[in-house]
């Protein structure tokens, strides 16, 4: 505590000392500065992605397949239309398993297991499999799904690294979601007669819907944008293809690929790919962040 | 409700027959059955990583492996120390870069921003996290790595008396520049766990705080940083955890050369980059160093990130020992995702 000049005068905060208040100034103005300097890069993002990734968007760019001819000079590299179908693939895919399969265990821990130290194990786990770095996803599907039966590489392998992937964003914040639910609303159902799957299926699940949503669609755009699982599971190709069960291209693999190359027209193919996928993952959050507004539990 | 059953007189007009409690039953074998699934899986993965990675480990040792400086796969000798260095390196620049300004960030978020701007303030540190890591990549290399490299040069130049920093040639792609991109990477995550944390900060200590004279600085000092201080450590410890893991970005931005840089400004490797980078075209003992890397990586992970959910999980709740998960430390969970 400073002491201060004359008995006589009134205490107003006038009195801090000009040291401290020099001091307060500086600290605010440094911590103002940094979180200015934390926005700079995303700004200097956005700025290339539009700049460099419009240049390369054309119709041709979004209808055509990659070509493969890559080498120096060569005019005719091809758009990215498998790619961006072959996301839309694996990552449909991806989450046909891991929704379901998320909620019920988020539904799981919130209705039966609740604190039991075989939920808390559970837990435990689910935060184990978040901090797994998304390359070890595709090395584990590698070893089971391709030297564990011979096989190749194959688009659904790609979704089912993917969905490990997503699980445990999907199963926490449904998880979140799900506690919000008074227990009062159970408890009336359970009062009625309702059995309890009545009650989890009729009452549980479709109040904490638009909370999950929005769990789910954050999941499903982190899953867009992995390329490091999709490495050795799904590979890549250039054509456009349908079929889950064989090779597949997608965007981050493609822009990984064109990333290295020598070709400027490649490398261009690469910001236009980025600025895709930037777009389809800003939408699904904008998406998410929307029914999350309207949905507000509790 | 009651109809005419229950002939036999044994069940209450108010229990439901066996065949009706069925679904119920179906129901909760099968999610726990699922539950189950989950640490199967988990483990399953483990054995079968360590059981693929025996090969290597049996030719170098596993201390051998994991701290041999010799990578060299046309020889077929794996020592991962040059990975292992190179991941240490990056994230540890990551969070010497990312942490101050992320936790300045949620000071000024929380403490000193106009409400209004609160929230598009929240959003935008958040869009960080929407930008996947290969764009990051792309980015880099392209944009940032060239622009700053004369400056990087400068830099070395000025400090070459120090060993490790200075005094060599700048390459494009070097540990430093990874370590920046990665502390942008970290940047929401860390940034929005703080942000969590200090909003649990009771309104009572701030304003005795304000309420002796402290200027707003000084309340941020001796109110707010010290009562979050485990959880902004816990931030940081996950923000590690998404840096040691971080792989495609890094892959294109560390350069790819299996040997220890000898400065901050020279070219590595790291664990992830190694296996995204070689495992195309491995074979046999190539093949099974790999996977041993991927172990490595994965025990790495496994204890900074078991510390850091400690640290978070305590900090969400101040007087808690109980066992049970209280809502109120769930959400944080959820942000600690990086949502």
């Amino acid at each position: 505590m400073s002491s201060h000049g004359s008995s006589t005068q009134l205490l107003t905060r006038f009195d801090v000392s000009p040291s401290r208040r020099r001091k307060d100034r500086i600290a605010r103005a440094m911590i103002l500065a940094a979180t200015v300097l934390a926005l700079i890069p995303l700004a200097l993002i956005v700025y290339y992605l539009l700049l460099k990734g419009l240049g390369s968007w054309s119709p041709s760019f979004f209808t055509t397949d990659p070509t493969g001819n890559t080498f120096f000079g060569s005019s005719n590299i091809g758009g990215i239309k498998s790619a961006i179908l072959g996301t839309i693939e694996i990552v449909a895919l991806a989450s046909a398993i891991s929704i379901p399969i998320g909620i019920g265990v988020a539904v799981w821990l919130v209705e039966y297991g609740r604190s039991s130290w075989f939920a808390n194990t559970v837990r435990f786990f689910v935060d184990v499999l978040t901090g797994v770095p998304s390359i070890l996803f595709g090395l584990f599907i590698y070893i089971v799904l391709i030297v564990g039966t011979g096989s190749s590489y194959a688009g659904y392998k790609g979704s089912l690294a993917l969905s490990l992937l997503m699980l445990p964003v999907i199963i926490r914040s449904a998880e979140v979601v799900l506690l919000l639910i008074p227990g009062a609303l159970r408890e009336s159902a359970l009062a009625l007669g309702a059995p309890r799957w009545r009650v989890i299926f009729s009452i549980v699940v479709p109040t904490a819907l638009p909370g999950m949503v929005t769990g789910v669609l954050l999941a499903v755009a982190r899953a867009a944008g992995e390329t490091a699982p999709l490495l050795f599971t799904a590979a890549s190709t250039h054509n456009t293809n349908f079929n889950l069960g064989q090779f597949m291209n997608s965007l981050p693999v493609q822009i990984y690929s064109d990333v290295t190359s020598p070709t400027t027209a490649v490398v261009n193919r690469a910001w236009g790919a980025a600025l895709t996928l930037v777009v389809m993952i800003l939408l699904l959050n904008l998406i998410a962040r929307l029914i999350a507004r309207r949905s507000r539990l509790a | 409700m009651e109809a005419a059953s229950a002939p036999s007189g044994e069940r209450s007009i108010l229990e439901r027959s066996p065949l009706a409690r069925l679904p119920d039953r179906a129901l909760k074998y099968g999610l726990t059955t699922l539950a189950a699934l989950i640490l199967a899986l988990i483990v399953f993965f483990f054995i079968r990583l360590v059981g693929e990675a025996r090969p290597a480990f049996a030719k170098e040792g596993v201390l051998g492996f994991t701290f041999g400086n010799d990578w060299n796969v046309s020889a077929e000798h794996f020592g991962a120390l040059p990975l292992l260095v190179g991941t240490l390196i990056t994230s540890v620049l990551a969070l010497l870069i990312g942490v101050p300004v992320a936790v300045a960030t949620a000071v000024y978020a929380t403490e000193l921003c106009p409400l209004r701007l609160r929230s598009p303030l929240t959003v935008l540190v958040e869009l960080l996290a929407a930008v996947p890591s290969v764009v990051y990549g792309l980015w880099g290399i392209f944009f940032l790595a060239p622009k700053l490299q004369p400056a990087e040069q400068w830099v070395a130049d000025r400090l070459s008396f120090i060993p490790f920093i200075g005094g060599g040639l700048v390459t494009i792609p070097n540990y430093f520049i990874t370590g920046l991109i990665l502390a942008i990477m970290i940047l929401p995550i860390v940034s929005a766990i703080s942000r969590e944390v200090m909003t649990t900060v009771p309104a009572d200590h701030k304003e005795a705080a304000l309420g002796l004279g402290a200027t707003r600085w000084e309340m941020i000092r001796i109110a707010v940083l010290p009562y979050c201080r485990s959880g902004i450590v816990g931030g940081a410890m996950l923000g590690l955890g998404r840096a040691i893991g971080e792989t495609i970005a890094v892959t294109i931005l560390i350069g790819d050369a299996p040997k220890l840089g000898h400065h901050l400004f020279a070219q590595g490797y790291s664990l992830a980059a190694v296996i995204a980078n070689e495992f195309g075209e491995a074979q046999g003992l190539h093949r099974s160093a790999l996977f041993a890397a991927g172990l490595v990586l994965f025990v790495l992970t496994l204890l900074v990130n078991g510390v850091a959910r400690l640290l978070v999980l305590r900090a969400s709740r101040p007087g808690g020992s109980g066992k049970d998960l209280t809502p109120a430390g769930r959400p944080l969970a959820e942000v600690a995702e990086g949502a």
